[in-house]
C-alpha cells in the first residue's frame, strides 16, 4: 500500500509539472498575435492611475517608455491574493470564491512548510513533535496552517457548489465537470481534515511522507486512511492543470502578454521576424472575396485588391 | 412573448425566435420617454433570411431551404471554425482566442461590465458569456474533439439554428471589450464575437452590407466607403475650405499630397460629408500651428484608401483589415511623410496605430499617432490665443472605446477641455472604464430593417443615461449643452439617439467633436463656430 501511494505521488508530481510545462510551451509556441491590450495597463508607471499609455505623447516613438514592475505588482498582488476584480464586480460571488482561492494559497504555503520541514529533517534536524527552536516554529506553523487551509478552501468549495447549483445564471453555464471538480475538492479536503483529526494531528506522518518522497526512502506506513488522503491529494494536484483551473498559472500570460502586451514594433527585430513568419503562412479561407487557394500566403492575399485586380492607382 | 430565461441549448431549438426584449424590461432612463414598439421586419426579409434570434435582424443569413442546405450550412461553419483555430489562418488572434476558450471560469463577472446586457433588462441571450459558451461547446466537441466533452464542457445540440443565431448574436456586441476588462482571468468575450463574425465573413461569405459591400469593398474600389474617389474628395474639401474660410474669416487651403510633409492627416471621410466643420476645424488648427512654428507641414493624401481612415475590417474580417491598412501604410511611404496622424475616428486609431503594428512589417510602418496629443500640445503651447468664455456652456466628454480603453489615450483630450471649457464635467464612469456609445463595431452606420430600434433602445441606452446624468444640474431646454464626442462613429450614433429621444428640443443638447470646441475658442476666428441650431 505504501509503495503504491509513493508511486502514485511521483506520477502525480510528474503529471502536474508536465501539464504545466506543456501548457506554457503550447502557449509560447502560438504565433505572434496582434496587439490587443486593454487599459489601464499596470506597468505604465505614472500613467497607470488614469489608465493612460505612452500613446498620450506626441512622437511617442522617440521617447523612452516608462515601465514599472512595482506598478504591476500593485495590481497583481491584490488581484491574485484578494480577488480584487471579483470583489469590485461580483461581490456576492466573492464571498465564496475568495475563501476557496485564498484557502488554496494557504494550502500551497502549507505544502511548502511540509517540504521545508522534510528538507530540514533530511538535513539532520529533528522534526519530531515537541522539537524546540526553529524546527519547533516550523512544526507549529504547519500545524496551524494546515487545518485553516483545509477549512477555508473546503468551505469555499462548498459555497461555490451551492452557488453554482442555486444560481440559475451560473447553473446555465456549468457543466458536470464543474460540479465534479468542486466535489473532488470537498471530498479530498474532507478526508484530509478527518485524517488530521483522527490520525495525524501534528502532520508528522505527512511530513514523513514528503521526506520519503524527496529522499526516495519510501518509508512504510500502515494507515489506510492516511494512504487514501495522500492518494486523493496527489490525484487532485495532478488533475488541476488538466482543467480550466490551469488559469492559476496561465493567467500570467493572459494578463502580461495579452491584456498588458503593449510593446510597439520599433527596434524589436524578434517581433518583426515573427510577423514575417506569420505573413508567409498560406491562407485557405473559402469566401470569394478572400481570393485564397491554400497556397497564396498572407502577403499575396493582403496585397491583392479584389475590387481593382489591375492595380491601385488613383482614378 | 414575455421575458423568459434563455437556456444554452435553446439556441439550437426550432423556434421562431430565441428571445424578445420587451419595453417593460428595458433599463429605466433618467427621463420619461415612451419607447415605441419594435419596428416590423418585412415578411419577405423573414422568408429570405434567418431572422430567428430576437426582435431585429442585422446579419443577412440566407435561410436554408432544404435539409441538405441546412447540413451544408452547418458544415461550412465548422470548416471555418476549424480554420479559426489554425496558426496559418488565424495567427492574428489565435493566442487570445485559445486562452479564452480554455480558461473561462464561467463566473459571469463579465456581465456586470456589459451595457447591452444591462440595458436589455439583463436578457440572458445578451450576456457576454452566452454566445461564448455556445461557441466554446461547439469548439470543444467538434473542433478540439475533447474527450468526454459533453461532460467536461457542457452539452449542446448543433443545428442550423445554432449556427444562424450564433452568427446573428455576434452582431449584438459593440466589441467595446468592457467585459474583457472586467474579467478576473483575462478571458475576452468581445473578441469571440469578432471571431464569429470572421468565420461568417472569411469562410461563409456572409457579411453585413454596410461593413462589407458598401464598406471595406467600396473603400478598396473607390478609396472610401463614402464612395468618394480622389477627385470628388478633393473637390469637396475645396468647397469646405471656401465655406469654412468664409464662415470663420480664417483663410486656408487644405494641402494635398505634399511630399516629405511632417504630418499625413487621415480623416474618417464620413466627416467630410456629414460633419465638414470637423475637417475644417482640423485645417484651421494645423494651419495656425504651422504659422507659429509648432508644426512644419501637413498634408492629406489622395491615394486609394489614404484619405479615408476607416478600416471596417477591424470589426469583422482580417483580410479586409490587412488590405486597407496596407494601402494606408503604402500611401504614407510614397509621400515620405514623417508620421501619420489619425483624425477623430476611434476605430481608425486602433486599426492603424495599434493593430497594424504587428500585421505590417516594420519596414512598411511610418510612425502613427493620435490627433489628441498633438492637439493638446498645440492648445497648451501658449502660442495660440484662446478665449474660453466662448465655450462657456456645459460640456461633457464621451470617451470612444477604441481611443481610451483600447489605447490608453485619456488625458490629452481632458487637458484641452479643462482649459477651454469652463463648465466641463465628466461622465461617470470615464476614461478607460467608459461605456460604448452603442454604435461601436459598425452599428452606427446600419439602418436596415429595424436595426435603429435595437441600437437606440438597447445598445445606446446606457450612453444616453450617462449623458443625461452628466447634465443633471442643468437639465431642460433653457441651458444649451454640448456633448464632445471625438469619433465619427460615436457621433453618428449619438446623433441618432439624440434625434430619437428628442434631446435637442427637450434638453437643448448638441453633440460634436473636440476640434470644434478648440476652434470655437480661438480668438483668430470669428465667434460662433459652433452652430447650435444647425446640428440637427
Amino acid at each position: 500500500m505504501s509503495i503504491i501511494a509513493y508511486l502514485i505521488a511521483y506520477v502525480a508530481i510528474v503529471v502536474f509539472l508536465g501539464a504545466v510545462v506543456a501548457k506554457v510551451m503550447a502557449y509560447k509556441k502560438l504565433p505572434q498575435h496582434v496587439r490587443w491590450e486593454l487599459y489601464p495597463v499596470a506597468h505604465e508607471a505614472s500613467r497607470a492611475e488614469h489608465g493612460g499609455s505612452y500613446l498620450e505623447d506626441v512622437d511617442w516613438w522617440k521617447k523612452e517608455r516608462e515601465s514599472s514592475m512595482v506598478g504591476e505588482l500593485k495590481v497583481m498582488i491584490p488581484e491574485i491574493l484578494l480577488l480584487k476584480g471579483v470583489w469590485e464586480h461580483n461581490k456576492s460571488l466573492w464571498w465564496v470564491s475568495f475563501p476557496f482561492h485564498f484557502g488554496l494559497y494557504l494550502l500551497a504555503a502549507f505544502a511548502g512548510l511540509l517540504l521545508f520541514g522534510a528538507v530540514l529533517h533530511a538535513g539532520g534536524v529533528s522534526m519530531v513533535p515537541g522539537a524546540g527552536g526553529f524546527a519547533g516554529l516550523v512544526i507549529l506553523a504547519t500545524k496551524i496552517l494546515g487545518p485553516v487551509a483545509y477549512v477555508l478552501c473546503g468551505l469555499g468549495a462548498v459555497g461555490l457548489l451551492v452557488r453554482r447549483l442555486s444560481n440559475r445564471e451560473m447553473r446555465n453555464y456549468s457543466s458536470v465537470g464543474h460540479y465534479f471538480n468542486l466535489i473532488l475538492f470537498m471530498v479530498t479536503l474532507g478526508v484530509a481534515l478527518y485524517t488530521w483529526r483522527a490520525y495525524d494531528p501534528e502532520f508528522h506522518a505527512m511530513r514523513g511522507f514528503v521526506y520519503s518522497l524527496i529522499t526516495f526512502k519510501m518509508i512504510k506506513f500502515d494507515s489506510a486512511l492516511f494512504a487514501t488522503q495522500m492518494l486523493m491529494i496527489f490525484a487532485l494536484m495532478a488533475y488541476i492543470p488538466l482543467t480550466h483551473m490551469s488559469h492559476f498559472f496561465m493567467k500570467y500570460f493572459l494578463w502580461h502578454d495579452i491584456r498588458w502586451g503593449d510593446e510597439p514594433n520599433i527596434n524589436t527585430p524578434e517581433i518583426d521576424k515573427r510577423i514575417g513568419e506569420n505573413l508567409g503562412q498560406p491562407v485557405s479561407w473559402a469566401a470569394e472575396h478572400v481570393h485564397a487557394d491554400g497556397k497564396k500566403n498572407w502577403v499575396e492575399v493582403a496585397s491583392f485588391n479584389p475590387m481593382r485586380p489591375d492595380g491601385n492607382e488613383a482614378e | 412573448m414575455s421575458k423568459k430565461f434563455v437556456q444554452i441549448n435553446d439556441i439550437s431549438r426550432d423556434t421562431p425566435q430565441l428571445s424578445h426584449v420587451d419595453n417593460a424590461d428595458l433599463m429605466p432612463l433618467p427621463v420619461d420617454f415612451e419607447e415605441p414598439e419594435w419596428g416590423v421586419i418585412s415578411d419577405s426579409t423573414k422568408e429570405e433570411f434567418a431572422c430567428i434570434l430576437d426582435d431585429t435582424a442585422i446579419l443577412p443569413i440566407p435561410r436554408p431551404k432544404t435539409p441538405e442546405e441546412e447540413k451544408a450550412f452547418v458544415e461550412l461553419f465548422l470548416s471555418g471554425m476549424e480554420k479559426l483555430f489554425t496558426a496559418e489562418n488565424n495567427w492574428t488572434f489565435l493566442a487570445q482566442l485559445v486562452t479564452t476558450m480554455d480558461h473561462c471560469a464561467k463566473c459571469n463577472t463579465c456581465s456586470t461590465g456589459c451595457h447591452i446586457y444591462e440595458a436589455s433588462g439583463e436578457n440572458e441571450m445578451y450576456r457576454p458569456t452566452y454566445r461564448t459558451e455556445v461557441f466554446r461547446r461547439i469548439y470543444k466537441k467538434h473542433i478540439k474533439k475533447e474527450l468526454w466533452s459533453d461532460w467536461r464542457s457542457g452539452k449542446l445540440d448543433l443545428t442550423w439554428q445554432t449556427v444562424a443565431r450564433l452568427g446573428e448574436l455576434a452582431y449584438r456586441c459593440n466589441l467595446c471589450r468592457r467585459c474583457a476588462q472586467t474579467c478576473p482571468i483575462g478571458a475576452d468575450n468581445g473578441l469571440v464575437a469578432r471571431e464569429i463574425r470572421k468565420i461568417f465573413s472569411q469562410e461563409m461569405g456572409i457579411t453585413t452590407p454596410e461593413l462589407h459591400k458598401n464598406g471595406s469593398m467600396l473603400q478598396l474600389k473607390t478609396g472610401s466607403s463614402t464612395n468618394m474617389n480622389s477627385l470628388v474628395v478633393k473637390d469637396n474639401m475645396e468647397f469646405i475650405d471656401e465655406d469654412i474660410g468664409e464662415m470663420t474669416g480664417y483663410q486656408y487651403e487644405t494641402p494635398w499630397d505634399v511630399k516629405g510633409a511632417e504630418i499625413l492627416l487621415i480623416h474618417n471621410a464620413g466627416e467630410i460629408l456629414a460633419w465638414p466643420d470637423n475637417v475644417g476645424a482640423f485645417a484651421i488648427i494645423l494651419e495656425a500651428a504651422k504659422k507659429v512654428g509648432l508644426i512644419e507641414s501637413w498634408t492629406l493624401s489622395s491615394d486609394l484608401a489614404a484619405y479615408d481612415s476607416i478600416n471596417y475590417g477591424v470589426f469583422y474580417d482580417d483580410v479586409q483589415y490587412a488590405r486597407t491598412a496596407l494601402l494606408q501604410a503604402q500611401a504614407a511611404k510614397k509621400l515620405g511623410v514623417k508620421k501619420i496622424v489619425l483624425g477623430e475616428c476611434g476605430h481608425a486609431h486602433k486599426a492603424l496605430t495599434v493593430i497594424a503594428d504587428r500585421v505590417l512589417p516594420a519596414a512598411l510602418l511610418t510612425p502613427r499617432e493620435s490627433c489628441f496629443p498633438l492637439l493638446r500640445d498645440i492648445v497648451m503651447s501658449g502660442k495660440i490665443d484662446f478665449d474660453p468664455s466662448r465655450n462657456d456652456f456645459p460640456v461633457t466628454l464621451h470617451d470612444p472605446c477604441n481611443v481610451t480603453r483600447l489605447m490608453g489615450i485619456i488625458k490629452p483630450q481632458r487637458e484641452i477641455v479643462h482649459k477651454l471649457c469652463p463648465q466641463f464635467r465628466e461622465m461617470a464612469p470615464k476614461g478607460p472604464h467608459n461605456y460604448c456609445c452603442g454604435g461601436g463595431s459598425g452599428f452606427a452606420i446600419m439602418s436596415r430593417n429595424n436595426i435603429p430600434d435595437w441600437r437606440h433602445k438597447v445598445a445606446g441606452r446606457k450612453k444616453l443615461s450617462q449623458i443625461l446624468n452628466a447634465f443633471d444640474d442643468c437639465r431642460g431646454p433653457e441651458t444649451p449643452k454640448y456633448v464632445c464626442a471625438p469619433c465619427s462613429n460615436c457621433k453618428g450614433q449619438i446623433r441618432d439617439i439624440f434625434d430619437r429621444y428628442e434631446m435637442k428640443d427637450k434638453e437643448n443638447m448638441i453633440y460634436s467633436g473636440l476640434v470644434e470646441l478648440i476652434v470655437n475658442a480661438m480668438t483668430d476666428v470669428k465667434e460662433g463656430f459652433i452652430k447650435w441650431e444647425d446640428e440637427f
